[in-house]
């Protein structure tokens, strides 16, 4: 069993070393493609997890008229509560609002906040924080809350949502579409190149056929060099992109710390070590797929028993 | 046994390669199948390498039934015989001891059995000494020698030999014709097809004579007709 494995991995070494610039053609556009994969791959996951902490942190704020008592904001807010894409309401009322300002404001300088002792500078600020579980649709919310008889203002960060789903949707079809289309350049060139080691081995194969060799047997050579050129040509990407992410990832927090200090914290780089260990696996999942499904089925071709 | 029953083949082409064939071997037989370009020797061969299907007739090789043969068993079937070629089939890129453990490689060999069953065989050739030459630094008579070593690796029931002479000179020719002759004596049933009349008639064996895809002769060594 185990010269088995050994002579085919040495018939798929040979065979790539034959055919060398095929080889290296195949390697070149999977490592192509994986390359544009793993860079959407880390876009998306640093994207995903800012609309995740966007979702999350940033919440939309609703004041109410100041002629309404806290029972009737608290009856609208249960009405509100009842929306199926709210994951959480937080309600602040007047007092504890001027109790949060006080603290973020005079901090231990109390005598300065002791001018307003009984007279609360906040009174009618009472309001709701709400919590989406799709932010996306939070400008849907926005409507359906304006239109709340009794609410007197919302308050959102349009920016952010706009910016993460108009973002998310480009980079996903983008990234489908380059990979689509490297994808089948990939396959094409990995298909051309077992043609061409098959050509090379007819005869070889033609005797492993007569003497008995199994279609196991005659395939297996080709299909460790399929495995090999997708194997191959996932991990040079691999390598070049944990570099580059750590570069980016210390550009990002050198140049743009303010996007990443802000007080939502929603502009955050995942660390490499976060985002890398799925993205390698993903990869070298699909470079050595490509490589041995279409090594399998194209040598699938040339077997006759 | 071989057992071959009112065998006919013909191509898509329309081309009839076989008419209605009989012949049985018995085991540790040796048969000569002699006849003419297209008189139907190698579809013969084919048939028995189980490379082709015949068109009517039944096919027993060691009570395997290859028409009732499922395409599974195919390998396993062609592990009992061995298979000569004319112009011998070698590996280019590969030594002696590598052609002829490769026959012993594509079938899931150990690695420690290839490396004792080997020079036996290379002995029993008499390449010994020329296990590492590469084909291209031997000469025909060798080639073929290492070609019958690749044949016989796994000891096969069967030794199928398509024309081994026919790139040989006399003396080579003569001596490969010895060497299937101690093979067949050590009990593996032996057939060559050939048109080499000096070879066949040197041998004194069985002859099967084939002529536009019939059989028209069977002479025994002792040179009766058989049965």
């Amino acid at each position: 069993m185990i010269s088995t494995f050994l002579y085919c991995l040495k018939q798929g070494v040979i065979n790539i070393c034959r055919n060398i610039l095929f080889s290296l053609a195949s390697v070149a556009t999977i490592s192509a493609c994986i390359f544009l994969f793993c860079l959407f791959f880390s876009l998306i996951a640093n994207i995903q997890n800012m609309t995740y902490s966007a979702e999350t942190k940033v919440g939309i704020t609703i004041f109410f008229n100041e002629d309404l008592s806290e029972e009737e904001i608290l009856a609208i807010g249960e009405e509100i509560s009842r929306q199926p894409n709210i994951r959480e309401m937080k309600y602040i009322s007047a007092d504890q609002a001027w109790e949060s300002f006080q603290k973020e404001y005079f901090g231990d300088m109390e005598d300065l906040a002791a001018g307003f002792a009984d007279d609360n500078p906040l009174a009618g600020s009472a309001s709701y924080e709400i919590f989406l579980n799709d932010i996306s649709k939070q400008g849907d919310m926005v409507t359906y809350l304006n239109g709340v008889t009794g609410v007197r203002r919302v308050v959102y960060s349009n920016t952010v949502v706009a910016g993460f789903s108009s973002l998310n949707r480009i980079v996903g079809g983008l990234s489908a579409l380059i990979i689509g289309i490297l994808l089948a350049v990939a396959i094409f060139l990995i298909s051309n190149t077992i043609h061409v080691a098959a050509a090379f081995r007819k005869q070889e194969n033609q005797i492993m056929r007569l003497i008995g060799a199994t279609n196991f047997m005659i395939r297996a050579p080709f299909v460790v060099e399929g495995l090999i050129l997708g194997l191959l040509g996932a991990a040079i990407p691999l390598a070049g992109m944990y570099a580059l992410y750590i570069r980016a990832a210390q550009y990002f927090s050198d140049n743009f710390a303010f996007l990443a200090g802000d007080s939502s914290g929603v502009f955050e780089i995942l660390p490499v070590e976060t985002v890398f260990p799925s993205m390698a696996a993903v990869s070298l999942a699909l470079g050595g797929g490509i490589g041995f499904f279409v090594s399998f089925f194209t040598i699938r071709k040339h077997l006759k028993v | 046994m071989i057992e071959i029953s009112n065998v006919s083949k013909t191509y898509e082409t329309g081309n009839k390669a076989l008419r209605n064939v009989n012949i049985t071997i018995k085991d540790g037989e040796f048969v000569f199948i002699v006849g003419k370009s297209g008189s139907g020797k190698s579809t013969l061969l084919k048939i028995l390498l189980k490379e082709t299907e015949p068109t009517y007739g039944r096919v027993v090789v060691n009570d395997m039934n290859l028409q009732r043969m499922p395409r599974r068993y195919v390998p396993k079937y062609r592990r009992r015989l061995g298979f000569v070629f004319q112009d011998f089939r070698l590996l280019k890129d590969r030594t002696v001891f590598e052609n002829v453990a490769f026959a012993q490689r594509v079938v899931g060999t150990p690695a420690r059995k290839i490396r004792e069953s080997v020079p036996a065989m290379l002995q029993l050739v008499g390449l010994s000494s020329k296990y590492k030459f590469y084909p291209s630094q031997l000469s025909g008579g060798e080639q073929q020698r290492v070609a019958i070593a690749r044949a016989l690796i796994n000891r096969p029931e069967v030794l199928l030999a398509d024309e081994p002479t026919g790139n040989l000179d006399s003396q080579n020719a003569g001596e490969i014709m010895k060497l299937l002759e101690e093979i067949n004596e050590k009990g593996t049933t032996v057939i060559v097809v050939t048109h080499s009349r000096e070879i066949v008639e040197r041998m004194k064996k069985r002859v099967i004579t084939m002529e536009k895809g019939m059989v028209v002769s069977d002479v025994k060594e002792s040179g009766d007709t058989h049965d």
